[in-house]
């Protein structure tokens, strides 16, 4: 008795755990339930029940509710389909000139402003990839296809390989130093020399559009909920699921609206990118002291010019984080585009994934990672860039980039003459290598990986079997077996005893939705392999990440590590496990662990680093080991911040185990993949993406409500 | 006398959701008890003074006693709830936007606390700032802010960054541009508390050395009691809101109006604060071959009266004896008087 007055928290969770197994075990599992395989979805069956909400009929087994919840919500992703479809061809019709046809003609608003802004995307992709790969739609579209048939002349050549790395250096060495324009001509010649330019120039126009257009929209609309809390609180639950969604179910409802092409990965991209910049911005804003933001008023600054001279500016260093995200996010979103037509480098790995060819995917992937690294130092660069008031420059010291390029632009010309001279019979080298005809390091990585196969195949395929039989098996019946309202019950307990009643209806209803979609069976399966690369993340993380911790250099070298793996597209993970292990879940989990590992190490690492000095001091002082320093006082005090990082690992398995549908799993993510190939796809790919949103948002709520007190419980905001 | 330059008129600061109301309905007789039990702080209550051209007014007061509030009221970075404010005859609180951006752009400087300087700016880029935001060419203002950089003896670290100079390096940045638009008014919010008492002590002198050259109109806030006495023609002491006594130094050690000043008082040493004027008796009768200057501070002169045996002639600027003062009332003054001597 006495253990329970003292520790009454505990008490608490046992009773929960308690009340958890009596359900499960009350409730039988019922004879006719067996778990539906993908293909037998759509089999009409006699044994099923329905029911019919908003005209649409929803078919189901039927189960006692104990067992699984009736799919309330199975009319959701039907009415969201022909809803969209209706905005799309039926609401609202304007007169429409036609140029083509000249006469007007009845189009849907939607439509009609959809097929605007493609043309819009499509016009400034084009003319970003013409000035460097060269072609004629820019200028067709300035005049007409006649005109250009008649001025063969005017077509853009594109611009030669070694003007554009030359210039990237250029640019870096104006923006930053040498060190970066050596890192940024080093890039675009292994761009150009492993035969990735023109994919790589692709994918580059595509994220020149959407990375500024991000930009900007995701500031604006920062500003805007930092101006007024209204705003903000109608973007906040937006903004939360945006961070949670697999970037893959907002294809499906893109690929409704602005049909296949650049354009839409484009617009795609804005829509995944935004999100973080917006919360960036206004997490930055809020932190400008007031007695700046005073001297700024004191100074005499309009609202214009108090926003722009000194809000923004004071609140770079969190902006500037959110130009990061931005570029990273439209990296990563590079690949995923590609699957709705998105041309490029992106295009060429899930090429090469399609192969199984490692090398080829690796080049491409290491072209994905450099090129968005450098984007970014350079937009950092750019943003430190300080101006000199004192030095009295002469014209040539002004304008010698400028001259200097004019200098690179001629040889670059020269020498592309040249190179039709020297490489009569073959592809000009100094104009452009073509794609594939470059070196390549490919077959090494292939005969690697073989290698590893053949020589360790017995093992290999041991573990595989141990693990698939003994642990993953077992684990994933084990959550299958779980009663709907035990979960439930289990979930909101958990959130009350954490973060109170409000924590606990916020749960709750993010595990209705689940509950009631038809798809409670597949949100299991992902939660058990979620659960289960969490959890490996998490050991091999805090295990890393502790140890390197104990030495500045290899702290700072992790994070590093961290930032290369983190860019890096994470597809590429997907093709040495699979050659290794197959088509079963250990690939699918071993990607995910690889992936959420990173975070896990970043947080712990920062974490511990966040221990004020002083107390290290203390510490010492008191007489402690390093071993009872870090259990004692660094593990309890980084503890929040490394929660926030479990956060971080939730998100990124969550990510990778739906990207791991293209492997083969039988969870939400089989079914987001096939969304995509499906006509009616829209609504369903939506709905599952919510629903995996929603379990990241679960663990987000208690994760962060434990966070909170726990801070509040040591002092430190 | 002229035309004060700051003039406030029961002025008060109430923060709350209702606070107009409850104003209104209270009479200008504010209670900070049942305010508060309605939801409501007082920030400041019924302040009423003046500040002339040309003079140093100190708000003195402990934390939460409303002395930056006031400051924030009269530079109109918050709004008061009630009274009036005149600042060279305008009416402060009438002001629509523009007509505030442009007073603030040209007769108002502010120094705060934690030197609310830009970080992404160096110090020329900071002390050029607000000339920058009145539209003022880069080059000129750049030149302007080299003159401030020199007057605040930053010379040779125009270049840095915020972040790479001292606490009182940062303030004298933060005071450069301040008083780069030349202002008649400068606010100056606690600007010394959070440095070195070393440091603290140097940019009193060098703040009163500046003062001594540009002659504005201040408004000092501060905590701290000595620094008060140093540096203040008149003194005001708040106290949760109220100011409860604004006079000059010297009557506000002599006589404290009220327990709460008192407190204050008890330990400063009067030798350094009190004038010879301030004791002197306007008898000229005995009178020693000695003379002082009336505007003398005791501390300076009391050793060279005490060795006298008659009264010493004190005389004003003119060399006109005045009245005279003998040692046992300087005894008295600096022995006398004090609670645990009693």
């Amino acid at each position: 008795m006495e253990f329970f007055k003292k520790y009454p928290k505990t008490f608490q969770w046992l009773f929960l755990l308690v009340v958890f197994f009596a359900l499960c075990f009350a409730i039988e599992v019922p004879e006719t339930y067996k778990f539906i395989r993908g293909q037998a979805e759509f089999v009409k069956d006699p044994n099923q029940s329905s029911y019919v909400f908003l005209g649409k009929e929803v078919r189901y087994y039927a189960f006692d509710v104990f067992w699984r919840l009736p799919p309330l919500l199975g009319w959701l992703p039907i009415w969201i389909n022909d809803s969209l479809f209706f905005l799309m061809n039926e609401w609202m019709p304007i007169e429409v000139w036609n140029e083509d046809t000249q006469e007007f003609k009845s189009r849907p608003i939607v439509l009609q402003i959809s097929r605007n802004l493609t043309a819009f995307m499509t016009f400034l992709i084009e003319l970003i990839r013409e000035i460097l790969l060269g072609g004629l739609e820019t200028i067709v579209a300035f005049t007409s296809w006649d005109w250009i048939d008649k001025n063969p002349w005017a077509e853009l050549p594109g611009l030669p390989w070694t003007i554009v790395a030359a210039g990237a250096a250029l640019l870096s060495y104006k923006l930053s130093g040498k060190g970066l324009a050596l890192f940024a001509g080093l890039t675009m010649v292994y761009i150009s020399v492993f035969g990735q330019w023109k994919p790589s120039m692709q994918t580059l126009s595509f994220i020149l559009v959407a990375a500024p257009l991000s930009f900007i929209f995701g500031l604006g609309l920062g500003i805007a909920a930092f101006r007024s809390k209204r705003v903000e609180k109608a973007l906040y639950p937006i903004l939360l699921v945006m961070q949670t969604m697999p970037q893959y179910a907002v294809l499906v409802p893109a690929l409704v609206l602005f049909g296949v092409g650049d354009h839409a990965a484009v617009i795609i991209t804005m829509v995944v990118a935004i999100p973080p910049m917006i919360l960036l911005t206004l997490l930055g804003l809020r932190a400008v002291p007031p007695e700046v933001i005073e001297a700024g008023r004191m100074s005499g600054c309009t609202n214009f010019q108090l926003m722009f001279k000194v809000l923004i500016p004071t609140a770079r260093r969190d902006i500037l984080i959110g130009v990061n995200q931005v570029i990273m996010v439209c990296f990563s979103m590079a690949v995923i585009s590609a699957f709705i037509g998105a041309k490029g480098l992106g295009f060429n790995l899930l090429l090469a994934l399609n192969q199984l060819n490692i090398g080829l995917a690796l080049e491409a992937g290491l072209c994905i990672s450099l090129i968005a690294i450098l984007l970014d130092k350079m937009s950092l660069a750019w943003a430190n860039k300080q101006t000199d008031y004192f030095g009295n420059l002469t014209f040539y010291q002004r304008n010698k980039n400028l001259l200097f390029f004019g200098v690179i632009f001629f040889i670059g010309i020269v020498l592309a003459y040249m190179g039709t001279y020297l490489f009569k019979d073959t592809f000009n080298y100094l104009f452009e290598i073509p794609h594939n005809k470059g070196i390549s390091t490919a077959d090494f990585w292939n005969k690697g990986v073989d290698w590893i196969f053949d020589t360790f195949f017995v093992y290999i395929k041991a573990f595989n079997t141990w693990l698939i039989q003994e642990v993953l098996q077992p684990m994933r019946a084990l959550y299958l077996r779980m009663p709907a309202i035990a979960t439930i019950v289990l979930v909101v307990g958990a959130g009350y005893l954490i973060g109170g009643l409000r924590s606990a209806l916020v749960v709750c209803a993010l595990t209705l939705f689940i509950a009631f979609s038809p798809w409670w069976d597949r949100a299991l399966v992902t939660a058990y392999m979620a659960t289960f690369g969490v959890i490996v993340s998490c050991i091999i993380g805090f295990t890393v990440g502790t140890l390197c911790f104990q030495n500045k250099h290899s702290a700072n070298f992790m994070l590093g590590v961290c930032d290369i793996f983190q860019t890096f597209p994470s597809f590429v993970y997907l093709i040495p496990v699979m050659m290794l292990f197959g088509i079963t879940d250990t690939s699918v989990l071993i990607a995910v662990i690889v992936y959420a590992t990173i975070p896990a190490t970043r947080y712990t690492i920062e974490g511990l680093r966040s221990v004020p000095a002083g107390l290290h001091d203390a510490a010492t002082m008191s007489g402690v080991n390093k071993f009872q320093r870090l259990t004692k006082i660094e593990f309890p005090l980084a503890f929040p911040h490394m929660m926030l990082g479990i956060n971080q690992t939730i998100v990124f398995a969550l990510f990778m185990v739906i990207i791991g549908a293209f492997i083969g799993t039988e969870d939400l993510g089989q079914y987001i993949l096939k969304a995509l190939s499906d006509k009616k796809g829209a609504g369903i790919g939506l709905t599952l993406g919510i629903c995996v949103a929603f379990i990241a948002l679960i663990f987000d709520n208690l994760i962060r409500a434990y966070v909170q007190k726990r801070k509040k419980h040591l002092g430190i905001d | 006398m002229s035309e004060p330059v700051i003039k406030c008129e029961n002025v008060y600061k109430i923060f709350g959701a209702n606070a107009q109301k409850m104003l209104q309905d209270s009479n200008g007789n504010v209670d900070a008890k049942t305010f508060q039990e309605n939801g409501c702080i007082v920030g400041v209550n019924n302040a009423s003074f003046e500040v002339s051209k040309g003079e140093m007014l100190v708000v003195m007061g402990l934390s939460g006693s409303g002395k930056s509030t006031l400051l924030r009221c009269i530079s109109r970075l918050t709004d008061a709830t009630g009274g009036k404010i005149f600042i060279e005859g305008q009416d402060l609180l009438q002001l629509n936007n523009k007509d505030l951006i442009d007073l603030r752009r040209n007769k108002m400087g502010m120094v705060f606390q934690s030197f609310a300087l830009l970080p992404h700016k160096t110090v020329v880029e900071n002390i050029a700032f607000p000339l920058q935001i009145k539209g003022i060419k880069t080059e000129d203002s750049i030149n302007k802010a080299m003159d401030m950089v020199k007057l605040v003896g930053l010379d040779g670290r125009e270049n840095y960054f915020p972040r790479e100079l001292s606490g009182g390096q940062q303030q004298r940045v933060g005071i450069a541009r301040s008083l780069a638009v030349e202002p008649d008014i400068w606010f100056l919010d606690e600007p010394f508390s959070a440095l070195d008492p070393l440091i603290r002590k140097e940019m009193q002198d060098e703040f009163l050395r500046l003062q001594d050259k540009l002659q504005k109109t201040i408004m000092f806030i501060t905590h701290d009691f000595d620094e008060a006495l140093k540096l203040a023609d008149r003194i005001a002491i708040m106290k949760d809101g109220i100011i409860e006594q604004l006079d000059t130094p010297a009557n506000i050690v002599l006589n404290p109006a009220t327990e709460y000043v008192r407190k204050f008082t008890e330990e400063v040493p009067r030798e350094k604060v009190l004038l010879i004027e301030d004791v002197m008796e306007v008898s000229k009768d005995n009178l020693g071959d000695l003379k002082v200057s009336k505007d003398e501070i005791i501390e300076n002169v009391a050793e060279k009266i005490l060795t006298q045996e008659k009264p010493v002639a004190v005389v004003n600027e003119n060399n006109e004896i005045i009245g005279s003062i003998n040692p046992a009332k300087i005894i008295n003054t600096v022995f006398g008087g004090r609670k645990n001597n009693n």
